[in-house]
């Protein structure tokens, strides 16, 4: 195994991934690292999945310019990665008189960021979603916004850039940057828990860490990330049906509480927006449950708290770093540059929403800022855009099950019972080109285990399966990596 | 001394709370039953606490690794957890039936620990 | 198994456990030739192959059975008399037209034409978001059932310290079991005032080994990112909030969760069947015809049953009127009575009642009552003022049905009366 590079990514989730994907066109011989057991395992794994159309960051921030810029490039982008994404548009809704102007206001900075944006009646808005909030006032509606999968559109690329020969480690965990010898200030690689690796650059996209590795670097000792925890409830889609985005009226921290179907059909309510100080506390609190309960119930009264299927929470990077344009007094931006006091060293920070949306954008302009700091981005003439999408069992008509399953009868055990998943697709993603070696790791990539009974009936099999395809003792099986195993011992070992 | 020690009868699903009045092992009365049977489970439990115990014995190449087994009478309580050993050291041959014997006069008590269904060979 | 597969059935058995090979057995029985079940286990019986202790059949068989003994009497019934089946096969979906699709690695990918299907899916449990307990999502934390399924059919302990919230029986059961195989139960918490489950369980489960149960306890959250380190117990009161200053940390390596079962209806729902938001099952009538034409329900897929027993007879009824449908004879414009959940019940089933079946057999309904009654009570059906039926019951506990059979002599006044409604009060 090689450990010279010419580009080290830091961070697999959906930045570092696209950044991987877009960077995998080059000749050039890249590592991503990665300290979990998987891609997408950070704030990448926990949010609203919403494509923003860009009428909520501020005009003249780097956010807002990343944002617009990315959002067109969604539709070929999930063609080519195969990942699901719809452009649904979204609504920014008014509840009550008071929030009504607020409207106003966003549409003038949708038509600064340059997205197309326009006002409803609230008459028109019952129609367009009958269980809406009755006190509605208006809304603003944004054809440009959608909702994807992030896990898979994270996964996809990533997996895309290993076909393209871009190396992936798992498991691998940033410590320290590598200094030159000889020249001041020059980074020429970084060691981690599984050794060192030399490359010309690193790129910083560690996320809720994005801080602690800059500041290795000795870069931007001011930045700081906040970690600011979003919970949400999943509501069942054989219960439930919200026809289109909707958005809250937004504060000046958040674009608020959504509530929003799914690629699925299930419908996501949040996120809240608490400060906390541990990056790894992703816990759901009953505060927080009680807050996007009532954020939800604002825009949609009907919701029964019966028919939560699911809870969850996520971290978003939030970071203090300025616009860099002094004229918008702004101070939560993204960063994304090659700082002069260092060498060889890309930084991306303050990756919370818009990154998700912003990330095909950011790997762009990381692609550009390379080329203007000399570095020669030969374009491989093998390069393949494409990563083909292996079968989806319930996206099948029955005509195309029957031929599936008469090809591979592992496609006809469905194993993940509500959402329909069968053992063919999970023994394809144990052998896909980022082997799925977990439950979580399945589940990101098929949904398995999401659905109503929340892996009650699929988790045995799963383990034998995953056990069975990894050539494993079924005790080592595991959640999401070690020290989250399933089972303790066999049960007639002494106890 | 006698004393008063309340008890639930698990005869069948009513649960009667009872009252039991004893001396030492001596049953002197009981309160609280609606049936017969809560003085002989009351009676019992003073003298010869007994239980059903259903466990699982470990069987060789059958379907599954494991065959649900049980007592064919109650088992006296006391003696449960050294039952539970030596059935733990057990292990059968698949095929197995229902109803076969897996340890006869368990414990030297008279009672036989028979399996709970057939477990046919793997690859069936 | 199903060697010549046919494409066509008389009557279509979805799920073979205990509803479903009553349901199967009975409508081979009555008439219909070709009898189909479909399970999406590897073997007939359904839960009733991990619920390994006794407490199956004494209704049905006058002796005390292990789950696994009690399929396997119907299992080879089920064989020796011809039905056919399909196991590792999941139906896909079920069209009103009584179209079935289903999908097995060994079967492969069928469509079967029924002319009669009985539903007989059972029951998920509720799951921890349903409950929604605050934390971390490690893991550790499963159900009852799922925990039964590892330790009684694949062999495997998937903890060493656990706590159980919940006092349902499949908890108790549970902790049990986990104690047999050496296991150490800490803790049971349940947030109601009274045992769900039934109070011999309790003895012969928890009391029997030292296992303490909190009631009116519940989980305030899970503790541990990776794994289950420990729970938060909490005490509640009346409203179910927790009580400040009452929490406590109680190390353990497994939160198991026995909080409920939920009818699995999805199927159901894609043929069209309706939904009583009150057992979350298929409204039924006294045949558990559903409202679909032709499409009958049995057992725990129409509403939580406590005894086996119950969903055998169950299954015994839905069977024998879809063989009935299917050769094309019944009552086909009966003037149903409606039944109504009266005074502390929560709901009652069949929903519905056709006076003309009291003529050839009984008519059980079943009930469950909102809050528990610990001494003598009536359970009663009225008409407006007019008592239709009753009978002395010694308590009511939501953990156990009740039932009130409706016979022969009941035939006149059911058949004039607007509405049976059942209610459950003090004598």
């Amino acid at each position: 195994m090689r450990s010279e590079y010419d580009i080290i990514i830091i961070g697999a989730g959906v930045v570092g991934c696209m950044t991987a994907r877009w960077l995998s066109r080059y000749a050039l011989r890249i590592l991503l690292v990665e300290r979990s057991s998987d891609v997408c395992t950070g704030a990448t794994a926990a949010n609203s999945a919403v494509v923003h159309a860009g009428y909520h960051a501020v005009p003249g921030t780097l956010k807002a310019e990343m944002n617009i810029k990315a959002n067109p490039m969604w539709d070929l982008l999930s063609e080519e990665l195969q990942f699901g994404f719809a452009r649904t548009g979204a609504y920014i809704v008014a509840v009550g008189e008071e929030e009504r102007p607020k409207l106003d206001m966003f549409l003038d900075r949708a038509q600064k960021n340059g997205t197309p944006a326009q006002i409803i009646s609230a008459k028109e808005m019952r129609r367009r979603e009958p269980g809406l909030n009755s006190e509605v006032s208006g809304a603003l509606f944004v054809p440009a916004g959608g909702i994807c999968d992030p896990w898979g559109a994270t996964i996809a690329a990533a997996e895309n850039a290993v076909m393209n020969g871009v190396e992936l480690r798992l498991g691998t965990e940033f410590k320290d940057f590598l200094w030159s010898g000889e020249e001041a200030r020059r980074i020429v690689g970084i060691r981690t828990n599984q050794g060192r690796f030399t490359s010309r650059w690193v790129i910083n996209a560690a996320g809720l860490f994005a801080d602690e590795v800059m500041h290795k670097a000795g870069v931007r000792p001011e930045f700081r990330i906040t970690p600011r925890r979003g919970e949400y409830f999943v509501m069942d889609r054989h219960q439930i049906q919200v026809q289109n985005v909707l958005f809250p009226v937004p504060t000046a921290v958040s674009k608020g509480i959504l509530v929003t179907p799914t690629l699925h059909g299930n419908t996501l309510v949040g996120p809240n927006a608490e400060n906390i100080e541990d990056k790894t506390d992703m816990d759901v609190t009953p505060e927080g449950m009680n807050e996007i309960w009532d954020g939800g119930r604002k825009l949609v009264p009907g919701l029964d708290r019966r028919h939560v299927i699911a809870v969850f929470a996520g971290l978003r990077p939030a970071g203090n770093a300025p616009c860099l344009n002094p004229d918008v007094n702004y101070h939560h931006d993204f960063v994304i540059d090659i700082p002069e006091e260092v060498k060889g060293f890309v930084n991306l920070g303050g990756m919370e929403s818009p990154a998700l949306t912003a990330a095909p954008a950011i790997a762009e302009r990381v692609i550009g800022m390379l080329r203007d700091a000399g570095e020669t981005m030969a374009p491989k003439t093998d390069w393949n855009p494409i990563r083909p999408a292996r079968p989806v069992f319930r996206h099948l008509t029955h005509e195309k099950q029957a031929v599936l399953v008469a090809e591979d009868p592992r496609y006809g055990r469905v194993v993940c019972r509500c959402e329909y998943v069968t053992e063919g697709e999970i023994v394809a993603e144990i052998h896909a080109p980022i082997p799925a070696t977990t439950y979580d790791a399945i589940k990101r990539r098929t949904w398995l285990g999401t659905g109503r009974c929340l892996g009650g009936f699929d988790m045995p099999r799963v383990v034998d399966i995953l056990a069975r395809e990894l050539g494993k003792d079924p005790l080592e099986i595991s959640k999401k990596g070690h020290g989250s195993e399933f089972l303790f011992r066999r049960t007639k070992e002494a106890g | 001394m006698p004393a008063t020690e309340e008890m639930i009868c698990i005869t069948c699903p009513v649960g009667c709370n009872l009252a039991v009045t004893h001396e030492g092992a001596t049953l002197l009365g009981v309160n609280g039953n609606m049936c017969k049977r809560g003085l002989k489970f009351a009676e019992a439990e003073l003298t010869d606490p007994r239980r059903m115990v259903a466990t699982t014995v470990r069987v060789r190449g059958g379907v599954h690794p494991l065959v649900p087994v049980y007592t064919r009478e109650p088992f006296p309580k006391p003696r449960i957890f050294e039952l539970l050993r030596e059935i733990r050291r057990l292990e059968i041959e698949a095929p197995v039936t229902m109803n076969q014997v897996v340890l006869d006069n368990a414990l030297g008590e008279e009672i036989d620990i028979i399996t709970s269904r057939d477990m046919p060979e793997a690859g069936t | 198994m199903a060697k010549h597969l046919k494409s066509q059935y008389d009557v279509i058995v979805i799920g073979a456990g205990p509803g479903g090979l009553a349901a199967a057995i009975s409508a081979k029985k009555n008439g219909a030739d070709d009898v189909l079940m479909i399970d999406r286990d590897l073997e007939l019986g359904g839960i009733l192959l991990q619920c390994i202790h006794n407490g199956f059949g004494v209704e049905t068989f006058k002796e005390d059975l292990p789950g696994p003994s009690y399929a396997q009497r119907f299992v080879n019934e089920a064989r020796n008399i011809g039905i056919d089946y399909l196991l590792d096969t999941m139906v896909l979906d079920v069209t009103p037209g009584r179209k079935i699709f289903a999908t097995g690695s060994r079967a492969g990918f069928k469509e079967l034409d029924a002319k009669a299907i009985v539903i007989a899916m059972g029951c998920r449990e509720r799951t921890r978001a349903q409950i929604l307990i605050p934390g971390p999502r490690p893991s550790g934390v499963y159900t009852a059932g799922l925990a039964q399924r590892w330790v009684n059919v694949e062999g495997y302990m998937p903890g060493n310290r656990f706590v159980i919230l919940g006092s349902g029986d499949i908890g108790m059961i549970m902790a049990r079991r986990l104690t047999f195989e050496g296991a150490k139960v800490e803790r049971v918490l349940e947030v109601l005032p009274y045992l769900t489950g039934l109070s011999r369980n309790y003895v012969q489960c928890l009391q029997d080994f030292g296992i303490p149960l909190q009631l009116r306890h519940t989980v305030r959250r899970i503790i541990g990112r990776d794994r289950v380190e420990a729970v938060e117990a909490v005490r509640v009161d009346e409203r179910r909030r927790p009580v400040p200053g009452t929490e406590e940390i109680i190390p353990c390596d497994t939160l198991l969760l026995s909080v409920g079962l939920i009818p699995e209806n999805e199927l159901s729902q894609k043929a069209g069947v309706a939904l009583d938001p009150a057992t979350s099952g298929p409204y039924v009538d006294d045949g558990f015809a559903t409202n679909i034409p032709g499409v009958f329900a049995a057992g725990n897929v129409v509403h939580v049953y406590d005894l086996v027993d119950w969903v055998t007879e169950a299954g015994l009824t839905a069977g024998t009127r879809a063989a009935m449908f299917a050769r094309g004879c019944c009552n086909k414009k009966p003037d149903f009575v409606s039944t109504a959940a009266g005074q502390n019940v929560r709901y009652v089933v069949p929903h519905k009642i056709d006076p003309e079946t009291l003529t050839w057999d009984t008519v059980t309904l079943q009930m469950r009552v909102a809050q528990p009654i610990e001494e003598a009570v009536q359970v009663r059906i009225t008409d407006g003022d007019a008592v239709i039926a009753k009978k002395r019951n010694r308590y009511a506990r939501p953990g156990e049905m009740i039932s009130l059979k409706l016979r022969g002599r009941d035939y006149d006044p059911v058949r004039k009366a607007k509405e049976l409604r059942v209610s459950v009060l003090p004598l």
